[in-house]
């Protein structure tokens, strides 16, 4: 069985008057440890398609299973508590809490378990050290470049040891130098710790680092 | 609760916005407990009444005198254990600016009928075997800076002529509301240099037993009733309530200028909120994204607001009572015993948890209700 | 270069809800500003109003009040004669002594008793003192007739013509009601001195008042009667006299308006702060753009003043709309002197509300002048970020 089976998936928005049709019957599976990248020109959907993996929206019409749970049937507040358990998001920008240090984002999804502040804070001290930041963990972002922003965030990911990583254009708003950061240290992630990771971007260069790669066209799954 | 250092890390966001709009509500709360103070120190006034005293004063008008043989035939009325009188005097001390009470009492009579007046007995005694002497309230002597011994002039005007008098005793009241700014010297004195002309201005009755106050008012007003001074005997309760309604309806006017007072800044903390809320629409986003649950999110903006509403109260709720608690507010006199109650204090924080809930709601309904798709859209 | 100040105004629209709070805020302050000076002016109108300059009141010298003062009836006489007195249209000088007491009559229905001013007058009264019948006649001489100042009407028991009120152990019939333009004297029952003079007091009057001939002529009078061997009396004019009276009572009421308004005026003060910080704070890259096309940060200054003071204004407006239909509103209180109730209506006049308004604007200048500040001092750089 495969981590995420999407089955039969039909995803539309209503846009004004107009109802625009995302997907229309899509069918994929991502398998366990896998990392995947999924490409496209802009409103192909593959952000819509992640929304749908992590459950922050739900299709219109279909079934996708994460781990053998059927997320899209869950209700909003399931939802919520499936999320803090088993994915880990990566946005493109704002992911940080400006208010917060680096430790104290990371631990977030922490603040939503039953452990202790020792057992929290001990958990956030190797996510940080995972993404090579331990060193920052009293920064507040505006501290910290792109590049290690995004590593917090990614620490903030894997802290509570999800089923999931899930990115959208992580590297969209990086240099060079720190887009590269980020992909190592997802490909570690995903090689050493074998996590499995779905990453949409239209940066091809990102999209090499991954083990595969999927194309989609106007809600159209392309090889 | 462990997300309490969210809220607080969200209020440092903006410190100056925030602190504004604690010391705003601080403020507010303040001049709240400053206004109703007014009126419950009114109230106490007549509350703190005697319920064993009467007063019988004329029943044309409270400006005309009673005769003096009035005295015995009170003291023959059921039910009344003992009988005093006294006569305001009116008149004005140095450039008349400071208003302040002067009576002339029966010394053997009127301070058995008050035991609230604490007078030192040695004091006390001087007072009542000198006839011109005078009897002085602490907090009048602290107000023209007067001492025991010395001779202070009064000008009548309801007497007329240069009244002097030599100050020989110094009372405290035992009881807070009890005025200490009046100036009380001998009715006899008054008796004399009038061509004993002078009468009691009123009379003050002790009752063996409270509950007969209607019966001896009803005696007393049908004793007089067809003399050509007729009288009007009420509790010493009603008397001073009916000085509080004299000033007009003080209450009403408190009470509509709190309410602007707790409305205007419930604008001000609305408005704060609401900005905050608008600027954090992405930070909502990611927090549900991570998790969190819309009643979570709900919690954190109301807890924003409860933060700085509660602040703000326990400041000026707090400020207002350290400031009139020591007692050194009167409003010249007029307001003896000025404090905010408990009751007062209650209120404000009532008042607080409801400005929270009302400056809280909107933003925390709509942190709730976001819909995450439609911020990331936004925000990205 | 002048920032269009179109700019600030639509701005204010983008942020309906900001604006709206923060100009409500600044109403409040207003409307209770004008209100509660409104009371004030109301009440010190009222006795200003009972006063006319060109009339004179005699008390006895050291009264503090009518109340406390007494002025024999050779005294009265001796008075009478005095040249400077204006003659009246029937040929009579112009010359009222009046006997005042304090009596106690109920209230409408359950609402106790209260003190009102009785005065015993004669014929001139009405001339002097500018009195005029609105229902029923005046009193008759000799007879056990009253009548009522208007403003005593509608608040007491057994007010209306026809009706009996009972006092000091006689039964008064009501015969008219009076108006008095608005002046202390609207709160007053009016009798025959004669009659009122033994029921109360024995061979007194309380007060002389007489009309003088010549205006200017009050110094020289004040002189020759006060110096008078045969008389003690202290000589006002009976606009000062009046106007003393209501000296404490408006004293308090101001400043205590003043203390309030001040409070609720920092509140609103710093709500404003909020608000223009935020405006200014979400609109660094409009800002960035008006410097680049070369606007001084002299003007941007002036801009964000502008928009704070406008916000202002329309609070201000508005506060002052809302106090506005207190305007002539009775209400009334105590006054100390006589001891006895003055009924007075709140009196919003147009320089209150200007004053309101001014008020509204500081209010707009102060609170906005830190952000406007702070937008003029923005760098291109930074704001483009």
């Amino acid at each position: 069985m495969a981590l995420v089976e999407i089955r039969n998936v039909h995803k539309s928005f209503q846009r004004d008057t107009q109802t625009v049709e995302v997907f229309e019957g899509l069918t994929l599976d991502f398998a366990a440890n896998s990392f995947t990248a999924l490409m496209g020109p802009s409103g192909s959907g593959k952000s819509t398609l992640l929304n749908l993996i992590a459950g922050l929206d739900r299709p219109t019409s279909g079934t996708i299973t994460v781990a053998g749970a059927a997320v899209s049937g869950l209700s909003p507040s399931g939802l919520a508590a499936w999320r803090a358990r088993h994915v880990g998001f990566v946005f493109q920008s704002y992911n940080l809490l400006p208010v917060l240090t680096a430790a104290q984002n990371v631990e977030l999804p922490l603040l939503l378990t039953r452990l202790s502040k020792k057992e929290r804070d001990e958990r956030v001290r190797i996510a940080l050290g995972i993404v090579g930041l331990e060193d920052r963990m009293q920064h507040y972002p505006r501290q910290l470049s792109g590049g290690q922003e995004q590593r917090v965030a990614i620490a903030r990911a894997i802290v509570s040891d999800p089923t999931l990583i899930l990115l959208d254009e992580p590297t969209g708003q990086l240099d060079k130098k720190s887009a590269e950061e980020v992909l190592t240290l997802l490909q570690r992630l995903n090689a050493e710790m074998k996590k499995t990771i779905i990453m949409v971007t239209h940066d091809a260069h990102a999209a090499e680092r991954a083990q595969q790669v999927l194309h989609i066209d106007k809600g159209v799954l392309a090889r | 609760m462990k997300l309490f250092p969210l809220v607080f890390a969200n209020l440092r966001r903006h410190k100056l916005r925030t602190v504004l709009t604690i010391l705003g509500v601080a403020l507010a709360t303040f001049l709240f407990a400053s206004l109703r103070s007014v009126v419950t120190t009114l109230n106490q006034g007549a509350e703190v009444a005697s319920a064993s005293r009467m007063v019988v004063t004329h029943k044309t008008a409270i400006v005309f005198p009673l005769p003096m043989s009035y005295k015995e035939r009170l003291a023959t009325v059921k039910g009344v254990e003992a009988v005093t009188w006294a006569n305001w005097f009116g008149g004005t001390y140095g450039d008349g600016k400071t208003f302040f009470a002067q009576y002339a009492v029966d010394p053997d009579t009127w301070f058995a009928m008050y035991p609230e007046v604490g007078v030192p007995p040695d004091q006390f005694e001087a007072f009542k075997n000198e006839r011109t002497a005078a009897l002085v309230g602490k907090g009048l002597m602290e107000v023209f800076g007067w001492h025991v011994g010395q001779d202070v002039t009064i000008r009548g005007s309801i007497y007329p002529g240069d009244w002097t008098f030599t100050i020989r005793g110094v009372y405290t009241p035992t009881v807070r509301a009890f005025d200490d700014r009046s100036f009380m010297f001998h009715y006899d004195y008054l008796y004399e240099h009038t061509d004993h002309r002078a009468i009691p201005g009123w009379f003050v009755l002790r009752l063996s037993d409270p509950s007969l106050a209607p019966q001896v008012a009803q005696t007393v007003d049908d004793m007089f009733q067809n003399s050509s001074d007729p009288t009007k005997t009420g509790t010493e309760k009603a008397f001073n309530q009916g000085f509080i309604t004299m000033w007009g309806n003080v209450r009403f006017l408190m009470n509509s200028i709190g309410m602007a007072v707790v409305f205007a800044i419930l604008m001000v903390t609305a408005n704060a909120m609401m900005m905050t809320a608008r600027e954090r629409t992405g930070e909502v986003a990611v927090l549900k994204t991570i998790g969190f649950t819309d009643r979570t999110l709900f919690g954190l903006v109301m807890g924003e607001a409860s933060v700085i509403t509660l602040t703000g109260a326990v400041l000026g709720l707090g400020g207002a009572k350290l400031l009139y608690g020591g007692g050194g507010v009167t409003m010249n006199g007029m307001l003896p015993g000025f404090d905010v109650t408990a009751g007062t204090l209650v209120l404000g924080f009532v008042i607080a948890a409801v400005l929270a809930l009302a400056s809280g709601i909107v933003p925390a309904l709509r942190a709730a209700r976001l819909s995450i798709v439609q911020a990331l859209r936004h925000v990205e | 270069m002048k920032i269009p100040l179109v700019y600030n105004l639509r701005s204010i629209a983008q942020r309906p809800v900001s604006t709206a709070m923060t100009a409500l805020g600044i109403t409040l302050v207003v409307a209770v500003f004008v209100a509660m000076l409104a009371l004030a002016g109301g009440f010190q109108a009222a006795l200003v109003k009972t006063g006319s300059p060109s009339n004179v009141i005699v008390l006895r010298r050291g009264a503090t009040s009518e109340l406390t003062s007494g002025i024999s009836r050779e005294d009265e006489r001796v008075l009478a004669t005095d040249p400077r007195i204006a003659t009246g249209a029937d040929g009579q000088p112009l010359i009222s002594p009046e006997v005042v007491v304090v009596v106690n009559i109920p209230r409408k229905v359950g609402e106790g008793m209260n003190n009102i001013v009785a005065r015993g007058v004669n014929e001139e009264a009405y001339a002097v003192r500018g009195i005029h019948i609105v229902a029923g006649r005046k009193f008759e001489s000799g007879k056990s007739e009253i009548i009522l100042g208007k403003k005593i009407v509608p608040r007491f028991a057994h007010t209306a013509i026809g009706d009996s009120l009972r006092f000091a152990g006689r039964t008064w019939l009501v015969v008219g009601h009076f108006d008095a333009g608005g002046s202390a004297l609207e709160s007053e029952i009016w009798g025959e001195n004669e009659q009122f003079m033994p029921v109360f007091r024995g061979q007194v009057f309380q007060s002389v008042i007489f009309r003088l001939k010549d205006l200017a002529a009050f110094d020289e009078a004040k002189r020759t009667l006060e110096g008078d061997q045969r008389l003690t009396v202290q000589v006002e004019r009976e606009s000062v006299f009046y106007a003393a009276q209501s000296g404490m009572l408006t004293r308090i009421m101001t400043v205590l308006a003043v203390m309030i308004t001040s409070i609720m005026a920092v509140g609103a003060v710093f709500g404003a702060i909020n608000t223009m910080y935020a405006s200014v704070s979400s609109r660094t890259s409009e800002i960035a753009v008006l410097l680049t096309l070369g606007f001084k940060p002299r003007s941007i200054l002036a801009s964000f003043l502008a928009e704070s003071a406008a916000i202002a204004a329309l609070g201000g407006v508005a506060g002052g709309l809302l106090a506005l239909p207190i305007n002539g509103i009775v209400t009334s209180t105590t006054n100390w002197a006589s001891f006895s109730e003055v009924a007075f209506a709140f009196r919003v006049t147009p320089g209150l509300l200007l004053g309101g308004f001014v008020f509204a604007l500081v209010m707009g200048l102060v609170g906005g002048f830190f952000p406007a500040w702070r937008a003029s001092r923005l760098r291109v750089v930074q704001a483009l970020r």
